[in-house]
């Protein structure tokens, strides 16, 4: 009784309000979607969401789910295509984006805040619109297209394996990274902004005074300080790659499997709810490190105070 | 030799921000030029109109998209305040309670978890539920619930943030003075965090404006949003009905967006002279 006038003061309505919404609308999700990939299909519930009506013939089926997506060669390929184009976007957002955090934290104090609005504001509209732009700019005729064929850069993609004919730029691997790198290089942008802009640089003239070249001093004190950052806008980026569906749906092609597709057509072509299931638990298996990573970087940042 | 070196590097730098921020809005230019095309085919530039945006006006479908999205945008901003507020204070003023780690865990996730594996989680879960009790039905107030879901964790992050850099000496001088903890709630806590929820509140709309996945989830018959609507015509190619509009909504949130920073930007000059006048008097 003393317990439940806890939960019924202030303190404790201010934890278990939200607390309870992210019970019932997260985690149990979560196990209801985990009970359905693996245990028996005869349960009330569900047995009339699939197809299959016999309920014997059902729970075979389901054991044959995880076992199919071990062994069948397409999701397996499907899995690591789609980590290797998450882990490429994230490199290609890094790259791109460090150096800009860099020269962002580094600018006039005064232009600072402009700047950064600058960043947020692609972020403020629509993300499916900006996708859809590219599908524009890449296609034959398009002002991107007609740029990177003009600069020969289409016979380097060509030998990089990103695109498999000249001139032909959409549907391809090198547009489903860059879409996916455009969409989400704000995210990596700003943790490292936040980063770089809080660095004590007396630290950098410590180095300086210390013989450092501002190259050295760079690749020692500047990076190893902005860990913190670098860890969390790789995984803002690779996390939510991993499973994107808009982008390969838009700006990639047949040949560009990612599971998300993958999930998408299970669920709302072939209305195979359990695979669905099953295709959604083994990638949460596959992003549960870098998930953890990831809460553990931002319990860290929201204990510092 | 040193001077050219520094040059050097400031026009590196300089060259490395032109190119990310061309980058960043040559979508957006082309969107808004195309828009204008008298072409039926995008790309072939053939000279000025407004057809497009004339033809939107008896576009039924995406105008009762967007009639629902703005309804749902609403209701989800004000949610994820709400509950993303409620948030930030569990976890920025109480360091210890039962279960911590898998409510901070549970409250981040969601910026970064797949989209497509939160919307199938909730439908089967609230098919289970409906199954079991009759409802609810798919449709609006069940896209609403994903939105919430997405949005509380934004919400939290940007009230979060607002709360760690407040003074708490502040709160607890309102105590002393004999406030009840609503009080300083009501009169002291929330006047200073006003901004953040502002911001947070636009966040969470515009996101909710934006959703393609959770809503294809968990909508229902007669329940299409604007994004769902564009995205399945987007689909199909490219479609000057769908750069018109984009270039409405871009240019809607951009002046939003700027009028509301410059806005908040003004009351937190205001604040910090008040408080550097209160220090002084």
């Amino acid at each position: 009784m003393q317990r439940l006038q806890h939960v019924f003061s202030g303190r404790g309505l201010v934890i278990a309000i939200p607390f309870a919404f992210l019970l019932a609308f997260f985690l149990l999700p979560f196990l209801i979607v985990g009970k359905i990939s693996v245990s028996e299909m005869e349960t009330v519930s569900f047995k009339d969401l699939v197809t299959y009506s016999d309920g014997v013939l059902a729970l075979t089926l389901k054991f044959s789910n995880y076992v199919f997506i071990t062994q069948d060669s397409l999701y397996f390929k499907t899995y690591i295509a789609s980590l290797q184009y998450a882990a490429a976007t994230t490199l290609l957002c890094l790259a791109i984006g460090y150096p800009f955090a860099y020269f962002l934290a580094r600018a006039r104090a005064t232009l600072q805040p402009a700047l950064l609005m600058l960043v947020m504001l692609p972020f403020w509209t629509s993300f499916l619109l900006r996708v859809y732009a590219w599908r524009g700019l890449l296609t034959e005729g398009g002002w991107v297209a007609d740029l990177i064929v003009d600069l020969g850069l289409d016979q380097v993609l060509l030998a990089a394996g990103m695109i498999s004919s000249p001139g032909k730029l959409m549907h391809t691997p090198f547009s489903l990274v860059l879409g996916m790198t455009y969409t989400y290089l704000p995210f990596m942008i700003l943790p490292l902004f936040g980063n770089l802009a809080k660095m004590d640089l007396r630290l950098l003239e410590a180095a300086a005074d210390l013989g450092a070249t501002p190259w050295t001093a760079f690749w020692k004190v500047t990076v190893p300080l902005s860990k913190a950052g670098i860890i969390a806008g790789s995984m803002l980026v690779f996390i939510p790659c991993v499973g994107e569906f808009v982008i390969p749906e838009l700006l990639g092609g047949p040949e560009t499997l990612m599971i998300g597709r993958v999930l998408w057509d299970e669920f709302f072509s072939n209305n195979d709810w359990p695979m669905a299931g099953s295709v959604a638990v083994v990638m949460v298996l596959l992003i549960i490190v870098p998930l953890a990573l990831f809460n553990k970087y931002q319990a860290e940042a929201q204990e510092r105070h | 030799m040193k001077l050219k070196a520094a040059t050097l590097y400031r026009w590196f730098g300089h060259g490395w921000l032109g190119l990310g921020y061309l980058f960043l809005y040559v979508p957006i230019v082309a969107l808004v030029i195309y828009s204008f095309n008298d072409s039926p085919i995008p790309n072939v530039w053939r000279g000025f109109t407004l057809k497009w945006y004339t033809a939107l006006a008896s576009d039924t479908e995406m105008l009762a998209g967007l009639w629902l999205s703005l309804k749902i945008a609403f209701l989800t901003a004000c949610g994820s305040v709400v509950l993303g507020t409620l948030a930030a204070f569990a976890l920025v003023k109480y360091k210890r309670f039962w279960g911590r780690t898998m409510f901070s865990g549970m409250v981040n996730a969601p910026l970064v978890m797949p989209e497509v594996v939160v919307g199938l989680s909730l439908l089967l879960m609230l098919v289970s539920v409906q199954r079991a009790l009759g409802f609810p039905e798919r449709g609006m107030m069940t896209i609403w619930f994903g939105h919430l879901l997405l949005g509380m964790a934004y919400a939290t992050v940007v009230v979060q943030s607002r709360l760690m850099d407040l003074n708490p000496q502040l709160e607890e001088a309102a105590m002393d003075l004999g406030a009840r903890p609503h009080q300083v709630f009501w009169l002291v806590t929330l006047p200073m965090i006003a901004q953040s929820l502002v911001s947070a509140w636009l966040l969470t709309f515009t996101l909710s404006l934006d959703d393609v996945v959770l809503s294809a989830f968990l909508s229902g018959p007669g329940s299409t949003t604007m994004p769902l609507v564009i995205f399945s015509r987007a689909r199909l190619g490219l479609n000057p009905s769908v750069n018109a509009v984009a270039t409405l909504i871009i240019v809607v949130v951009a002046i939003g967006v700027v009028a509301a920073s410059y806005f908040i930007a003004r009351a937190e000059r205001q604040r910090q002279r008040d408080m550097a006048a209160a220090a002084k008097g």
